[in-house]
């Protein structure tokens, strides 16, 4: 830990600036348990409790599923929670990641991205949170460390307001050891910005006692009052129309952010040189930083790229990106997951999402990273330069790049 | 009309009996107070006993000098009849042997 | 102890659920709400319990419950405590982590570990129907030797793990094994623990029509019989001190053990068992016994 302000710039690695964003929401339980890269996010929360700068419940749980399972609990009593994990530890909690997103629990979970096993490996992908992506959370993917902090504050005040949770992303290693310049917002701008957590939808209550989450059938059941109540399809279409409204609240949430603070980060995604692009660049996380620095190169040498970062993958926005992306010849989508036995993750959804529209770029796919196999800007520029000739050559549908293979 | 008037956001239930609906429905006997004056409770004349009221799992005893069944929700496990001290119920037959009980 | 015909009127669980007739976990349910006046938030995993809970719309009980995953159960209290300290809403009200013999013994045993070393704020109780009964009688660690069920087919081999033991080498406050056809003791013992901060733990006995093979009517009968032949102890271990309780001490002062045999042939699920294996049983029942003598002669050994 180097510098530790309460506010103003200072050095800090994305993990303390995730748990910085813990402290300024006036999280009020944090369970976690740790994991490569994602274990000083916890240690200094812990320190926090410890020396009584942060009033919070801290459980040191035994695992994984405990560590969501305590965050389930204590959100369906009322209380605003925070957890973070990586890899292993979110594949472990797996059930767990489920549940809070079908009991519409406003949790927020910093997911510090790194691979799966097997094999075991310490470094960063982005399969852990992509292995997730169906099960109803949000998910938003940060650039740098100053986005960590700002999209974690946000994430409580999204999740609060459509009741889904929330999983912030970040390269686990590449942002999460790195140290940036981040500055740090006064608590009471925060406060202004995020007041406590609203009445939640559960109801725990002597005078009112409720029986949550008891098993719903297929078909609707009246109560005994003789209300038609839902069945288990009616609930979760309920869940995707709120998740759905995610598209509307997250760009709003920003702006009230801006206002408070005075930075935004695009809402749903960002663009960098987009307007005029021949070649679309496109990733979410760090890997969009560096694609920021391959347009340089590309534009220095007379090839027109641009840089759509993903900050929002789910919901995924598919009308803003038809919107962003229409009129460019070409997209060159850079995945560091795959879903085995298809393609990378964003590419096959933006296919999905551009499919039949006029004017909709070709899509590519790339797939990158993989394991924290080291991806530079030149890798990424080859990358593009492969991509446009072959789209100049005529070609539509391609294999994926599989970048610095080595097989 | 869905079931949006419900009101509901999430699966959140408030309590009511006959959740399974009339459980009297599913037994094939049903406890009788054969012997009344044979009820310890009534032979003192007071809340004393009360086994049968502790004993039903479904809560269908009353806690009263003499029980009386609410039938309405009563399994027929036998529960009841089988820790009377003194025998005053007795399981009966719901139906006459070799009758349906429609 | 409390007389049964001074345990209080109210009730909290509702008539016309959806447990079996004869089911003695509504007996057990019935006094443990009654021990804390139905001020609780009770956790419940995946069980026989959740079914006795009821479906959406309904609810069976009139205290706040909240349904849980099966592996989690006591990691749920842990969080439902912390929420509540967090929104200073913890006074008056009793966490009840309720889950059955399978959540506790087996698939939730990881979290119930380390709820236990952190002396989380909660009572936990295991109602024991020695077997997987909500998904139609698979074993489990907690079934007994010799029982068939639908995956031991043979009966199976294995004595049952002793749970209460377990949780005592957690070093916790409180350890208590008491019987749903005892509603006097689990009565006194969930009141007991009401009063007492940090992981209480209570095991119940839960007798099972069905699963075991014997006629609802029977359920408090045999399940006193089990306590009668020594099988079932009623005891508790408070900050490290053993004492018997109810039926189990009487027994120990005055009684003779009835024979195991005369409880196994009330069984249809130890149909079959040889004379040899019974005797096995009634042996590893006496030495046991043996074991729990000792302690009640010297409370604070061990």
């Amino acid at each position: 830990m180097l510098q530790n302000p309460t506010a103003g710039v200072s050095l800090m690695t994305g993990n303390e600036a995730a748990a910085r964003a813990a402290r300024l929401a006036r999280v009020q339980v944090v369970a976690a348990y740790p994991i490569t890269p994602q274990s000083p996010v916890v240690e200094q929360l812990s320190k926090w409790v410890e020396g009584g700068e942060l009033a919070c419940e801290f459980v040191a749980v035994e695992s994984e599923h405990s560590a969501l399972t305590v965050c389930i609990a204590s959100s369906t009593v009322g209380a605003r929670v925070f957890t973070a994990t990586s890899s292993n530890g979110l594949a472990y909690m797996n059930e767990q990641v489920w549940w809070a997103a079908g009991a519409r629990l406003p949790i927020v979970m910093a997911v510090v991205n790194r691979s799966l096993a097997a094999p075991w490996n310490v470094l960063n992908d982005q399969q852990d949170s992509m292995s997730e992506r169906d099960a109803g959370w949000i998910q938003l993917y940060c650039r740098d460390n100053q986005e960590i902090l700002d999209t974690c504050v946000q994430a409580f005040r999204i999740a609060e307001t459509v009741n889904v949770p929330v999983m912030v992303c970040y390269d686990g290693f590449l942002l999460s050891h790195t140290v940036m310049p981040v500055d740090v917002p006064e608590q009471a701008a925060i406060d202004a910005f995020l007041p406590p957590r609203p009445k939640p939808l559960t109801v725990v209550d002597l005078a009112d006692p409720r029986n949550i989450g008891q098993v719903t059938l297929a078909d609707p059941r009246a109560n005994a009052e003789g209300a038609v109540c839902h069945g288990y399809m009616e609930l979760r279409a309920l869940h995707q129309r709120a998740i759905v409204q995610a598209l509307d609240v997250i760009p709003r949430v920003e702006a009230q952010y801006a206002e408070a603070v005075g930075r935004s980060w695009g809402g749903l995604f960002w663009e960098d040189r987009l307007d005029d692009a021949q070649i679309a660049l496109i990733a979410a996380g760090s890997l969009a930083t560096q694609l920021t620095v391959t347009v340089d190169a590309l534009r220095a040498e007379g090839i027109r790229a641009g840089v759509l970062g993903i900050r929002a993958y789910r919901p995924f926005p598919v009308a803003a990106l038809r919107a962003a992306l229409a009129g460019r010849g070409v997209a060159l989508v850079f995945d560091k997951a795959l879903s085995y036995g298809f393609g990378g993750p964003i590419c096959n959804d933006l296919r999905a999402a551009l499919c039949g529209r006029a004017d909709a770029p070709v899509v590519f796919g790339a797939i990158t990273g993989l394991g924290g196999r080291d991806t530079t800007p030149a890798d990424l520029a080859d990358a593009a330069r492969r991509a446009l000739a072959e789209h100049d050559a005529g070609v539509r549908e391609r294999a994926d790049d599989w970048l610095t293979l080595k097989l | 009309m869905g079931t949006s008037d419900c009101g509901h956001e999430i699966s959140m239930a408030t309590p009511s009996v006959g959740e399974a609906g009339k459980t009297g429905a599913w037994r094939s006997e049903r406890p009788v107070l054969v012997a009344p004056e044979a009820c310890l409770a009534v032979k003192a004349g007071k809340i004393t006993c009360q086994l049968c009221w502790v004993y039903c799992p479904d809560a269908c005893v009353t806690r009263s000098v003499g029980p009386a069944i609410d039938l309405t929700y009563c399994k027929g496990c036998g529960i009841c009849a089988a820790v009377c001290p003194a025998k005053a119920l007795e399981m009966q037959p719901e139906h006459e042997p070799g009758t349906c009980g429609r | 102890m409390t007389k049964i015909v001074d345990l209080p009127e109210g009730e909290f669980v509702l008539s016309g659920n959806r447990a079996c007739a004869g089911c003695s976990l509504g007996i057990g349910l019935r006094a443990i709400t009654k021990a804390l006046d139905g001020q609780m938030v009770m956790t419940v995993p995946a069980s026989c319990l959740t079914v006795l809970g009821g479906m959406y719309p309904v609810s069976s009980v009139t205290v706040p419950w909240i349904n849980v995953a099966f592996a989690s159960t006591a990691a749920a209290a842990t969080g439902v405590a912390a929420g509540l300290r967090a929104m200073g809403r913890a006074d008056g009200l009793t966490v009840l982590a309720m889950a059955g013999d399978g959540g506790t013994g087996d698939i939730g045993i990881q979290a119930l570990s380390g709820a236990a070393e952190r002396n989380e704020d909660f009572i936990y109780l295991c109602y024991d129907n020695e077997a997987y009964m909500n998904t139609g009688t698979q074993r489990s660690s907690h079934t007994p030797r010799g029982a068939r069920t639908t995956t031991t087919w043979a009966g199976k081999r294995e004595n049952p793990k002793d749970m209460p033991a377990i949780m005592e080498a957690h070093g916790i406050p409180y350890v208590a094994s008491t019987s749903a056809v005892y509603p006097d003791d689990v009565y006194d013992k969930v009141a007991k623990a009401r009063g007492i901060r940090g992981l209480r733990y209570i095991q119940m006995s839960t007798a099972c029509p069905p699963g075991w093979g014997f006629d609802p009517r029977d359920t408090v009968r045999l399940g006193k019989l089990a306590v009668q032949t020594g099988l079932t102890v009623l005891y508790e271990v408070q900050n490290g001190v053993f004492g018997l309780t109810s039926a189990s001490r009487t027994l120990a002062q005055a009684g003779r053990r009835r024979p195991v045999a005369e409880l196994i042939a009330a069984q249809g699920r130890f149909k079959g068992m040889s004379d040899e294996d019974v005797g096995e049983i009634q042996a590893w029942i006496d030495s046991r016994w043996e074991r729990f003598m000792a302690r009640e002669a010297d409370p604070a050994g061990h």
